[in-house]
């Protein structure tokens, strides 16, 4: 293994696990929270049992044999949403990404996808807070979560501070990873607020920008915490 | 100014239609007059210069420190639709009723394809069109076509696309996809460079072929010849190189080798197509809507007044996105087959496999040259491969940097089953610059000289000379050791420099249209498209500049084929192509503006003036009046002027720019670990329209160099010829942490060459040179040269092992 390897590693769920630990009023990991999380769940819960029928298409009814799981899918089920605070009833088969809900089902498209497996972080929303990658995780698994997406973090069209010094810093060139930036770096401000550069690259050490931008992410964010303080 | 470069060469790097002034070879008859024009760099080489320009052109502009909105670091205009996810990238565009699209790939690198049988396909739930491909585009293209009597196209590398499926969802497009049945007689195949030179090796063409240039500068020369897979030479010669070595008092010689870089942009490529009868509507992550449709007209032979192409927003294309491609013609007769829009975006893995990287090198470069510094000869042989296309040239720097009294290159293409390469960022500058800058830093050593010393006494820019002055003034070069490999510790420390060039293209499809309204709001509209770059903004700044307006205010319509033609964005044309046309549009509409109202205030136009958003009389007649008040007294609802892009000024001299960087590195010599530090990067481009924008493509273009030293590679696995790293976690690209400290210096020089002087940075912001810096910055630390990237920590140690055996680890 190289040395960048090293440096580059698994970026997006270790700052995630990073944010749970850090997380106000300490809401312990869930089931199906962070990449891993879910991962480890998958099978257990009854999404994760969903998610079995939908990839591997068993049979739902000779399968769950268990009175306690609920069994979803493997066609189209009605689910809520609550994304941006706001209720949002659809339609979706058990396997679809939080991602694909959020773009195709509601017409959220400021989420964007780019890598879908999880390693670019382009995806990044929150779950009640906690930034995840939307393309590694099923949209059920966010039921009776809250979810906030790029779209919601600006209120009555006031840009959030950090959209607000994205466009002061010029933070961007092409704009496709920056809603992934954007969540990523408001989420660190929301578990600390005076970071160091240090802590702002490791925050964003998930997020692949292609236009090379990061000196002025680092700067942008730095600012919207009102400091400037270097590690 | 750079007296060595030949239009032949230019010819090869880009587009016929960027040629500098490519028109113009009747006479001109347009009425002239001279002006005064700034032209040098302000504090250094600052000085009027005359111009005879056309009359109709507007007033020269000072420099930037007497403007009020150009030249300044204007807020991006569109940052707060794309910090807020508002901004609708092609990959966002849902059309009620839209299928979604799949390709079926070669699984294999080289194959007859003896069958494809959609039926299963054609049956499975929600599937509503299957579209086998009969043409595939990118790639060369045999010249004897008859050398291959097949049905379908002959797959040569794999992820070549066969045929695609468009479905109501995107689960069924691709469960339905992998139900195309394709049966393939497999043909010997080959991946490695090296093999393929070889006599033996398997051929990936049958006989001599050419891959046609697209508007990006893809491509390599065509009337060369061809024995088995090397495509090739294509030489160039000035001079007597045996001769000149001869007389040389020291030859340097070096053997280089690079990978292959994939553009990796975000977005990958694809479209949204809509085909109706009268029209069809394409929505594509392109870097050239107008190279889009002509295209798809072509190919569908339709009139390109019946199609639209459409790119509000675009995530990154880097060189690679010009063209319909097999996306958008394969979408585009999936649209027409079902009457219902369809989408085709590729997925990660085909965005690397199919659609284009930056081809590989193998150079041998020597260079000789007296004890005095002054070079005799330069002498380069290149291999590269672009996998089953062409273009891997790379002799750009060795030929247009420095003063010699001989060159001879010879630049060949190898063919191997790979996805085609396609133009990216300073196409062929890069490697050139890997070699060639660590050739001259080889040869200050050798000559016992400062490597900035050898750069101005061999080096006749005159902007580059003031910028090696910045680096040589700087903190950072002045904390060089010149003594190599003087640390002691495991981890040492080096600086380095290089230097880059790029050239000065204008393309000529470049016009707008500038509205006045009368509530005194003001559009611009043009076809060109925004990549990253911020072109949107700088035309706002324009109009700005014009009416005394806040550049927010400024409506920018761009990226749709329907308003007037703007340039495809590739080779750094755009600012310097359109910025011209809007700022002439913007002044002949201010001109009529004023005229039109001049009678509502009983002046005369002539005595009307348009000043910081107000209308002045020159003779204080009347009292200022606000643009915006001003009017409401037109005649007319709006006032509309297109203009189009003229000839430079100049036309007696090509003109190039670029920039010198310089790199520190800490290098581990235990864990063989390289570590960009710092970096400084002085550059100019003409006139900076907008410095911080400018400086973003530099920091940019800094750390896509960065990567490309020590990280990304495409690796292709030998026994099977598939691609193993096709994603972005094992494909690596510098990371937030891997992002050194960059300064940027930007150099205003001014060209007197067009109604704004713009220039454009995108080729070379740093993406040429850095990489060679870094080169140099890791000599500077071991006192061994690294002559192969990337520089992962398995070729420093492998470097570091060779000259000092006492070193090797157990």
């Amino acid at each position: 293994m190289s040395a960048h390897e090293d440096s580059h590693s698994n970026p997006g769920s270790q700052q995630k696990e990073e944010l749970l630990k850090h997380e106000p009023g300490g809401d312990p990991p869930r089931n199906g929270i962070t990449r891993r999380g879910f991962l480890k769940g998958a099978g257990i819960t009854a999404a994760g049992t969903a998610l079995l029928e939908g990839v591997h298409g068993f049979n739902t009814a000779a399968q769950s044999t268990d009175p306690g799981v609920k069994v979803l899918g493997p066609g189209a089920v009605p689910v809520t949403l609550s994304v941006n605070g706001k209720d949002h009833a659809i339609q979706i088969e058990p396997r679809t990404t939080l991602a694909e809900a959020l773009r195709i089902q509601i017409g959220l498209t400021g989420t964007k996808v780019i890598c879908d497996r999880g390693s670019c972080s382009g995806c990044t929303v929150w779950l009640d807070k906690m930034p995840v990658n939307s393309c590694t995780m099923l949209a059920i698994d966010a039921l009776g979560r809250h979810v906030t997406t790029i779209e919601g973090l600006s209120e009555a069209g006031q840009l959030h501070p950090v959209q607000a010094a994205f466009v002061k810093h010029d933070a961007l060139q092409c704009g496709f990873c920056t809603p992934g930036m954007v969540m990523s770096c408001a989420a660190l401000l929301e578990s600390n607020s005076h970071p160091t550069e240090q802590d702002v690259r490791h925050a964003i050490s998930g997020n692949l920008c292609r236009c090379g931008t990061y000196a002025r992410i680092f700067a942008a964010t730095l600012d919207a915490a009102g400091t400037s303080r270097k590690a | 100014m750079a007296p060595h470069m030949s239009e032949n060469f230019l010819r090869d790097l880009v587009l016929e239609e960027a040629l500098p002034q490519d028109e113009e070879k009747k006479p001109d008859t347009t009425p002239k007059k001279t002006v005064q024009m700034p032209v040098g760099v302000p504090g250094y080489t600052l000085q009027d210069e005359a111009r005879e320009v056309p009359e109709s052109e507007p007033p020269v502009w000072p420099t930037n420190k007497d403007l009020k909105f150009v030249g300044q670091s204007v807020e991006r205009w569109d940052g707060a639709a794309k910090v807020s996810g508002r901004a609708k990238y092609t990959a966002d565009v849902q059309l009620p009723g839209m299928l979604y699209a799949k390709f079926v790939n070669a699984s294999v690198p080289h194959a007859r394809v003896v069958s494809v049988d959609t039926s299963d396909a054609e049956r499975y739930p929600g599937v509503k069109g299957v579209h086998v491909i009969q043409h595939v585009f990118g790639g060369a293209v045999l010249r004897d076509p008859s050398l291959e009597q097949v049905k379908y196209p002959v797959v040569r590398f794999a992820g070549q696309p066969i045929a695609a499926v468009a479905a109501t969802t995107p689960y069924a497009a691709e469960e339905a996809a992998a139900l195309v049945k394709v049966k393939y007689e497999t043909l010997p195949f080959v991946v490695e460079m090296d093999r393929a030179r070889e006599e033996n090796a398997p051929l990936v063409f049958p006989g001599a072929a050419d891959q046609a240039g697209t508007a990006g500068g893809g491509g390599g020369p065509r009337n060369v010849s061809q024995t088995g897979n090397v495509h090739g030479p294509s030489i160039k010669k000035q001079g007597d190189i045996a001769q000149a070595l001869k007389e040389a008092d020291v030859v340097v010689e070096g053997h280089y080798i690079t990978q292959v870089q994939t553009h990796s942009a975000l977005e990958t490529h694809g479209v949204v197509a809509d085909w109706k009868p009268e029209m069809l509507t394409v929505w594509a992550s392109t870097q050239g809507t107008a190279s889009v449709r002509e295209e798809l007209a072509a190919f569908f032979n339709i009139p390109a007044s019946q199609v639209r192409v459409i790119t509000e927003f675009m995530g990154g294309g880097f060189g690679a996105k010009f063209g319909a491609g097999n996306h958008g013609v394969v979408a585009a007769a999936l649209s027409k087959k079902t009457g219902a829009p369809v989408r085709l975006m590729l997925d990660r893995e085909e965005e690397h496999l199919s659609v284009g990287n930056r081809p590989s090198s193998d150079q041998l470069l020597r260079i000789g040259a007296k004890k005095d510094g002054e070079i005799t000869g330069i002498h380069l042989v290149s291999y590269g491969s672009a996998g089953c296309g062409t273009g891997a040239g790379c002799a750009g720097p060795a030929t247009n940097l420095y003063k010699y009294a001989a060159l001879h290159t010879e630049e060949n293409d190898v063919f191997i089953n790979a996805g085609p390469g396609a133009a990216m960022r300073a196409p062929g500058h890069p490697p050139g610059a890997f070699a060639l800058e660590q050739t001259i830093d080889e040869l200050a050593v050798k000559l016992n000289m400062d490597p900035i010393d050898l750069r101005d006494k061999t080096d006749p820019h005159p902007v580059r000379r003031v910028e090696r002055q910045v680096v040589r003034e700087s903190d950072l070069w002045k904390s060089r050791n010149p003594k190599a490999g003087a640390d002691t510790g495991p981890v040492k420390r080096g600086v380095g420099l290089s230097q880059s060039v790029w050239y000065r293209f204008v393309s000529m499809n470049s016009s707008a249209e500038v509205r006045v309204h009368r509530d005194g709001s003001l559009e611009v509209l043009s076809a060109v498209q925004d990549i990253g770059s911020g072109i949107k903004t700088v035309l706002a700044q324009i109009l700005a500049e014009q009416f005394g307006v806040p550049p927010a205010q400024v409506a920018v319509k761009i990226g749709d084929t329907n308003y007037p033609v703007g340039p495809n964005s590739g080779g750094s044309v755009t600012t310097l192509s359109l910025t011209p046309a809007v700022r002439d549009a913007a002044w002949q509409a201010s001109q009529k503006f004023l005229a039109d109202i001049a009678h509502a205030y009983g002046a005369s136009a002539d005595d009307l003036v348009l000043v910081d958003g107000e209308v002045r009389s020159k003779s204080g007649k009347i009292k200022p009046v606000s643009f915006r008040r001003a009017a409401a007294k037109m005649t007319t609802d709006q006032i509309t002027v297109q203009a189009k892009r003229i000839p430079d000024y100049d036309k007696s001299k090509y003109l190039t720019y670029g920039g010198v960087d310089v790199a520190e590195v800490e290098v581990d010599t235990e864990l063989g670990r390289v570590q960009v530090k710092r970096v400084l990067s002085v550059h100019d481009c003409g006139r900076p329209m907008n410095p911080s924008l400018v400086i973003s493509q530099i920091n940019g273009g800094v750390i896509q160099a960065i990567s490309y030293a020590l990280y990304e590679n495409r690796l292709l696995d030998p026994n099977y010829g598939l691609m193993v790293n096709p994603n972005l976690e094992t494909y690596k690209i510098a990371g937030s942490r891997e992002v050194p400290e960059i300064d940027v210096r930007l150099v205003e020089a001014y060209l007197g060459q067009s109604s704004t002087d713009a220039s454009g940075i995108g080729e070379a912001a740093g993406v040429i040179s850095v990489g060679a810096a870094v080169g140099n910055a890791v000599y500077n630390a071991l006192g061994v040269r690294i002559r192969r990237l990337p520089m992962t920590p398995a070729v420093v140690l492998a470097a570091l092992r060779r000259p000092q055996p006492e070193m090797e680890l157990a």
